[in-house]
């Protein structure tokens, strides 16, 4: 018995610190995709997956994909508002200068609704990933 | 420039949107699932070839299905 909890005792790691670049990290990254790595000095992964999210984002918008709002009451829209909001800053600045569709008129419409949404998840797994490097879990 | 985009009225096929979509997210997967470059650039090259087999597989069933 003795044994075991020392041995589960050692297997435990000791919780690390949490440093203010976890924080700025995925902040920064919310707000301007990528940017959490480049703050980290990840200068190519950082661009890299700035160019892929706002690529997605910027196609959605062109192809009149639908930007959801948060207070529709259609549980379908929240989920939608949900994926968009992950993309933070080019969200906001979506819904400031009023772009994408109203409604989705069209097969491509709805492919830009899509891109959208998965921009926006994407960029959270992005985000996830720096505070990651910034919690040294990753090189 | 970025109000471009909202004109654009950007027209493409399924597949071409299937392409860049599965484009996009293998780079993304790719990168934020491994750790170092060459492992990187092998998963984001798995997830790619995955969405691709996945897109034709389905589009072969939609077929025989529609058929």
């Amino acid at each position: 018995m003795a044994k075991s909890e020392a041995t589960s005792t050692q297997a435990k790691a000791p919780p690390e610190p949490i440093s203010s670049m976890a924080l700025i990290a995925p902040a920064l990254g919310w707000i301007i995709p990528g940017a959490g790595h480049i703050v980290q000095k990840r200068w190519i992964r950082g661009v890299v997956l700035m160019v892929s999210v706002f690529i997605m984002f910027f196609l959605g918008v062109a192809m009149e994909g639908k930007i959801y709002q948060p207070n529709t009451g259609d549980l379908l829209d929240i989920l939608g508002f949900v994926g968009d909001a992950g993309a933070g800053g080019l969200y906001i600045l979506g819904r400031m200068l009023n772009w994408g569709g109203t409604a989705i008129t069209s097969a491509t419409a709805d492919y830009g609704t899509k891109y959208i949404v998965v921009a926006g998840l994407l960029n959270i797994m992005v985000m996830v990933d720096a505070y990651h490097i910034a919690m040294r879990r990753k090189p | 420039m970025l109000a471009m985009f909202q004109t654009a009225n950007l027209q493409v096929s399924h597949f071409t949107a299937a392409l860049i979509f599965s484009l996009f997210s293998s780079v993304v997967f790719g990168i934020t699932t491994r750790s170092y470059p060459r492992d990187m650039f092998r998963y984001g090259a798995y997830c790619f070839a995955w969405f691709m087999g996945g897109l034709f597989v389905a589009s072969w069933i939609m077929w025989l299905l529609h058929h």
